[in-house]
């Protein structure tokens, strides 16, 4: 402050003014934030390289956390069964709230009764949700199976009773939960897409396809990149679904990034080890956030 | 999930009023039963966990898995709701649960809402830099700073105490980026012309930005109470007393200890929805409005 020209005294008064009028809106909410948002992910870069335990007796370690998670066995089931959640549930959902949104985005009866009804899903609690999922896909006397059975299929799968379809069990669950919610948002952009662009199209005589693919999904560039952001970091965070679901079964055929940092942590105490699993899992989040950013920027270009 | 989840930019949305919608008549009969034929469907998809959920619930435990599949509940077991309240302590759940929701709600409509102003209107060195701050959290998940949050809540003495769940709601950065959101629409001259009258800022975000931003704050309060009332992680990680349990906790201790107990089970899940699924119901709009103007989740 002290280098602003002295001729605009006003000026400065009127600068300090408004610092101290906008700290004191801030502050408040940022006392918290910072103490436990801001605090703690910087404290992350520091326990990540100790052997904090539960007796908060942190002795620095250097990389020696890192080098033992390159041996850890679970530690890479756990992130290939993340990969493997993030690459089924994006485009999935991608695909259901697409599909949901074009259908509603439509002046037919009751359409407002059908948002709502997609949209339940997501305000439900993943309890909830985890345990009336798991009697459905009870293998002998769950409604799935005996629906498979109805149409033929003999040997339906054991959901999550069957370390192979546990986690399409999981996936299955997680998009029906989340497309209410993205439809929403692609709903959100169709509003965006002149109607005169449709009109034009048609004019052309261009197919109902042809239209969907030349005008909704370039008018739609924005809302799905947006949305695939946010599906990405959701599913690489996936866990309390998981956790009540399947426990991460059976053997470790869901353990997923998350649920593993949890178990190092609060079950075994292993605070400096987690938090090193911790820096991965935000390290992911982070490259890929910035990669989708960059790409979005030059093809806007 | 967690209020602390996610702060994020907003979708292009179009504004209010906007004709340029293209929610175009559907012509032909037939593609117009296509489409309810699809919605229908698509719908029956959606509700039939729920569906399952109540039935199951009003079933004896042996009806509740059949072959053939019972889709209706025969005889009607009303007990299920008496019996819940006797074999849980449903009762003690839902009050931890129902404090929890509404001190973090009222915090976090009262401080976010304060912050957005001062985020919003106030011009200040730094401003810029410190948002930047709370929207960066958007590419950081709960999931990976859990632990050092863990240390530092323990550190302060919060950790198995209803306050540290309060903590971890409550200053979350999604209500600041909402509001903030909201207020920039207001036109500024409004402030302008108060400031001319002499009204401090305080004024200006009491007099006359709180009431005219009486709908976000509704998004915000009913995204805040349901986030809090559904999360599970939290309470999970922090609340190890039993007479600490929220209602997701205790559900589902509720299922390891009687997991045979299929009805109940669902009686008790019906019961930690209900709450939920009534605000939603009645407050369908300000989610629906909330989430398109921020494209955020709470």
């Amino acid at each position: 402050m002290a280098t602003l020209p002295r001729t605009r005294p006003r000026n400065r008064r009127l600068v300090s003014r408004n610092t101290v009028a906008g700290w004191s809106f801030i502050l408040p909410n940022f006392v918290g934030f910072a103490v436990l948002t801001l605090l703690p992910v910087a404290v992350l870069f520091y326990v990540a390289f100790t052997s904090w335990n539960v007796f908060g007796v942190a002795e620095w370690t250097g990389t020696a956390n890192f080098r033992r998670m390159w041996g850890d066995a679970s530690f890479w089931t756990a992130l290939r069964n993340t990969v493997y959640y993030t690459v089924f549930h994006i485009p999935l959902t991608l695909a259901a709230s697409l599909g949901l949104a074009l259908l509603l985005n439509r002046k037919l009866r009751g359409v407002r009764f059908f948002r709502t009804v997609a949209f339940f899903p997501y305000i439900t609690s993943i309890v909830a949700i985890a345990i009336v999922w798991n009697q459905l896909f009870s293998p002998e006397y769950g409604p799935i199976n005996a629906l498979l059975g109805a149409v033929g299929v003999d040997n339906a799968p054991g959901w999550t009773t069957s370390s192979t379809w546990s986690m399409p069990a999981v996936i299955i669950v997680g998009t029906w939960r989340y497309m209410g919610y993205y439809m929403l948002l692609f709903l959100a952009g169709l509003q965006t897409i002149p109607a005169q662009l449709y009109e034009a199209a048609e004019t052309d005589g261009a197919s109902p396809w042809q239209r969907f693919v030349h005008v909704t999904l370039p008018g739609l560039r924005h809302t799905t990149f947006f949305v695939t952001v946010l599906l990405t970091i959701e599913s690489f965070k996936v866990f309390d679904l998981i956790l009540v679901m399947t426990g991460g079964g059976p053997g470790q055929s869901t353990l997923v990034l998350s649920q593993y940092i949890y178990q190092k942590g609060f079950e075994e105490n292993q605070f400096g080890y987690a938090s090193a699993v911790s820096v991965v899992l935000f390290a992911i989040c982070f490259t890929i956030t910035v990669i989708q950013f960059m790409v979005n920027k030059r093809r806007n270009s | 999930m967690t209020a602390t989840d996610l702060p994020l930019p907003a979708p292009a949305v179009a504004a209010p009023g906007n004709r340029s919608a293209p929610s175009r008549p559907v012509r032909s009969l037939g593609w117009r039963l296509v489409g309810y034929a699809a919605l229908v469907l698509a719908a029956a998809g959606l509700l039939l966990p729920f569906y399952w959920m109540v039935v199951a619930s009003l079933k004896t435990n042996s009806d509740v898995f059949t072959i053939p599949i019972t889709w209706l509940p025969d005889p009607v077991v009303w007990r299920n709701y008496l019996d819940i309240w006797q074999r849980s302590d449903m009762t003690t759940w839902l009050g931890n649960t129902l404090l929890l929701s509404v001190v973090v709600t009222l915090l976090q409509v009262v401080t976010g809402s304060f912050a957005a102003y001062g985020f919003a209107r106030v011009r200040f060195p730094g401003r810029n830099a410190l948002f930047l701050a709370y929207v960066g959290t958007i590419a950081v998940p709960w999931q990976s700073y859990m632990i050092p949050q863990f240390i530092l809540m323990s550190k302060l003495q919060l950790s198995n105490t209803l306050w540290s769940i309060v903590a971890l709601q409550a200053f979350g950065a999604f209500g600041v980026f909402l509001m903030k959101q909201f207020y920039e629409t207001i036109p500024e001259e409004l402030s302008e012309s108060a400031r001319v009258d002499g009204l401090s800022e305080f004024g200006i975000y009491r007099r006359i930005m709180l009431p005219l931003s009486r709908p976000a704050l509704a998004s915000l309060a009913l995204l805040t109470f349901v986030t809090t009332w559904n999360d599970y992680l939290g309470p999970l990680i922090y609340l190890r007393s039993p007479e600490l349990r929220t209602i997701q906790l205790g559900l589902n201790t509720f299922i390891s200890q009687y997991n045979a107990e299929y009805a109940l089970i669902m009686t008790g899940s019906v019961l930690s929805v209900l709450p939920v699924a009534v605000i939603f119901l009645l407050g369908q709009r300000h989610f629906i409005e909330g989430i398109a103007t921020t494209g955020l989740k709470g």
